[in-house]
């Protein structure tokens, strides 16, 4: 290696970051891919994490420019830099795909996740989940005499706080969209 | 210019227009307007092919053999399910394909119609991309995409699933536009990354080429920088099997092939190097042997234009994303700017480690008086078709890995086997794709008899289509490379390895309409070898060769590049139980 004085690091001027220092740590990172909207673009980009056995650990989808049909698809996903970096080259393979941006590493980045939690109880309980949703900014979305829904947004760690908080005092069904992001600044 | 036409008039259109003059296909109910439409132009040949999969790899000895796409028209559900192991083929050999299936028609997708199957959901995994068209008006531009697509970046197959109502119905046929396509792969490298290679490159004491197919692929100007590379630094060169031919075998840098069955030479200079310079390869596993041992000592740099096979399995110090071609040229232009230095000292020493190595003589077999050595007759059909305008295909297994190792390829293009996914049954109609595109030149598939029989119907196409391909088959009555593996691996308990119930190989060639030559002594050999040659007309040659022969050197599974079996003896127990689990 000396020998030859070849320089370690970063490559800034190429496609991706190429010269990642492997290691076998599992990071977490939130990947976002900006896709052409077309017929089975979603089945392409899972088969690619199921067919070479990645990780998602959260994934969400939809339409956000209807005149140039483009998705915005948000992923978690978890791994070794290695794998992290083949992640982000494999999806940059598939044919409509316009971007990929790793968050975790281009950051600062903001994320947001939505929930609808069902909580059901009666008396103090009940008193109980209407005051931690109030310090929480859940918004009561459905009510009866011994249930509510709260709608809930933040970070997947404050939904997971929530939750746990929720679940002595009667929840009994959660349903949750999955992380969106996008870089802070412009 | 837009015209107004049907949906199957618009599939012929679009293909003349892409420059098509050959397409291989068998017709169906999904697919009979398009057939309709073939029936009445002569512009495009179709070939008529047996199966569809023989279909698919005769589409790829087209389109490696002349460096254009291949071509092949099925029908929907079984046509479109027997193209997938030669979908698959191509997308692991990087071989640029366009498949147009029928499909039923629209109103009837999901209804579980006669013949329909999810071909594109079927296909996803194993094309670099795929298009269900639903409107007639988008058919011709999706057509035009395709091309783009399948040619551009790393090659790969696309398909594109043609409802028949969309057939039928008739729509706005749009022109070629190729800079509408989003998909614009970088063909420039980086300069900063190749000056450093450069920079590499003039200091390098122990250096090597590692190239692959990605040089092939790049087209045939490519070899030809290659060639002025390595002739200019003096750079010892090995290639992958994908690409032999980049650089010719009579070249005095020449190595040889590399890898599991590569030689001895080749896989040495690859561990020892301190500069390995791998120019369209992917660092397969064939390739490695032990990842954590392969080239300890050396500094990697890597040229592919597929941004995810740098550092998939290697990690390399000096990536460079782009074109083969492109790269090369800048590579000599920095190079040849900054004085043309090499370490010229240092080089002459590693060419003598180089010849010591060379001088083991890992190819030497024992040669028989009374049976026929496959090495020997390779030995005898390189002696006897030499300076001749030859292309050769294989199957899949030891013959393959013998062809690779004891004939010589001088030039680009004139080599096609299944590398990558391993298919038996590709070099019959690889050989008949190849004879399609260069009617007058010499086709030889060099075969095994288990291979072979894999996909023999094509021997129908080429009787039909007067197609001389020689089909020389190294009969040793065995599954030889399992056989090997089982030897080796399996305490010699030869598990369904055989070929039993053969049939007659020279009563089948009748039975088909071509020749039959039989050879079963060394002394018949070259005769035989000269009566199929000769022969106008597509010729099944059964040699029967030495039924336990081991193909040799071998870097068995789980080893280093440094730890080769160069022949039979001392071969018990290698494999450990780390290694038994690869394949």
């Amino acid at each position: 290696m000396s020998a030859l004085h070849i320089k370690k690091g970063a490559s800034k001027h190429s496609a991706y970051n190429l010269r990642p220092n492997f290691s076998d740590t599992q990071e977490r990172h939130t990947i976002t891919v900006l896709v052409e909207n077309e017929p089975g673009v979603l089945a392409r980009v899972i088969g690619l994490f199921s067919g070479r056995g990645y990780n998602i650990d959260s994934l969400t989808v939809a339409e956000v420019d209807h005149t140039g049909h483009l998705s915005r698809i948000t992923v978690v996903t978890t791994g070794t830099p290695q794998v992290i970096e083949q992640i982000k080259a494999q999806l940059g393979r598939i044919v409509p795909v316009h971007e990929v941006t790793d968050l975790t590493v281009a950051g600062p980045f903001v994320e947001r996740e939505l929930a609808i939690v069902k909580v059901v109880g009666e008396g103090e309980k009940r008193v109980e989940a209407m005051r931690l949703a109030d310090i929480f900014r859940a918004k009561v979305v459905d009510t009866t005499l011994n249930s509510f829904i709260f709608e809930i947004t933040g970070t997947p760690d404050k939904i997971d706080a929530f939750a746990d908080l929720m679940r002595p005092l009667g929840l009994t069904k959660i349903a949750r969209t999955g992380v969106a992001a996008l870089l802070r600044g412009e | 210019m837009t015209r107004e036409m049907t949906g199957a008039k618009m599939v012929v259109q679009a293909l003349k227009e892409q420059g098509v003059d050959t397409v291989f296909g068998y017709p169906g109910g999904a697919v009979l307007p398009i057939y309709d439409e073939i029936f009445q132009q002569n512009d495009i040949r179709h070939i008529l092919v047996r199966h569809e999969q023989g279909a698919v790899h005769a589409a790829e000895g087209y389109a490696r053999s002349t460096g254009k796409p291949g071509v092949v028209l099925v029908t929907s559900g079984p046509g479109a399910t027997n193209a997938v192991t030669g979908l698959t083929d191509a997308l692991l050999d990087s071989i640029p394909l366009v498949v147009l299936t029928g499909q039923v028609p629209t109103f009837m997708i999901g209804s579980d119609a006669f013949q329909e199957a999810d071909t594109v959901g079927i296909t996803r995994p194993c094309t670099k991309h795929n298009w269900l068209v639903k409107d007639t008006n988008t058919l011709a531009s999706t057509i035009h995409e395709a091309f783009h697509v399948a040619t551009s970046g790393r090659p790969g197959p696309v398909l594109i699933d043609v409802p028949k109502d969309v057939q039928f119905a008739t729509g706005t046929y749009q022109p070629p536009k190729p800079s509408a396509s989003h998909y614009q792969p970088v063909v420039k490298g980086d300069m900063e990354e190749i000056t450093e290679l450069v920079a590499a490159i003039e200091t390098a004491k122990r250096p090597v080429f590692y190239t692959g197919g990605g040089v092939i692929n790049s087209g045939p100007a490519a070899s030809q920088l290659l060639r002025e590379l390595v002739e200019a630094t003096g750079f010892p060169i090995t290639s992958t099997l994908m690409g032999l031919g980049a650089y010719p075998a009579s070249g005095k840098q020449w190595l040889g092939m590399l890898g599991m069955h590569g030689l001895y030479e080749a896989n040495m200079a690859m561990h020892d190097c301190d500069l390995m310079i791998n120019v369209g390869a992917r660092f397969d596993d064939r390739i490695t042997g032990r990842i954590d041992a392969f080239s300890p000592k050396s500094v990697k740099a890597h040229i592919d234009i597929d941004p995810s096979s740098i550092n998939k399995v290697i990690r390399v110090d000096i990536p460079i994303v782009g074109d083969v071609g492109h790269v090369l040229e800048d590579i000599l232009k920095v190079w040849k700017s900054r004085g043309r230095k090499t370490n010229t000292e240092a080089l002459a020493k590693w060419q003598g480690q180089i010849d010591e190595w060379r001088a083991v003589k890992c190819l030497t077999y024992e040669m028989s008086e009374t049976t026929i050595k496959p090495q020997y007759a390779l030995e005898r059909l390189e002696a006897l078709t030499k300076g001749r305008d030859r292309y050769i295909t294989t199957e899949v297994g030891q013959h393959q890995m013998w062809a690779a190792q004891f004939l010589g390829f001088e030039d680009p293009n004139r080599w096609m086997t299944s590398g990558g996914l391993g298919t038996m049954g590709y070099g019959t109609p690889a050989s008949i794709g190849a004879q399609i595109a260069h009617p007058d030149a010499l086709v030889i598939n060099v075969a095994g008899e288990a291979s072979w029989l894999m996909n023999m119907q094509e021997m129908g196409t080429a009787t039909q289509y007067r197609l001389p391909v020689k089909q020389f088959i190294l009969n040793n009555e065995r599954l030889g490379m399992v056989r090997q593996w089982q030897e080796l691996l399996h305490g010699e308990r030869y598990s369904h390895s055989w070929s039993e119930a053969l049939p007659d190989f020279v009563k089948l060639a009748e039975a088909f309409g071509a020749k039959g030559i039989i050879c079963k002594d060394p002394k018949d050999l070259d005769d035989a070898i000269m009566e199929m040659l000769e022969y106008d007309g597509p010729v099944i040659f059964d040699c029967l060769v030495e039924k336990h022969e081991n193909c040799f050197p071998m870097i068995p599974s789980g080893k280093a590049h440094n730890e080769m079996l160069l022949g039979a003896a001392e071969t018990q127990g290698v494999i450990q139980s780390g290694g038994a689990v690869l394949v």
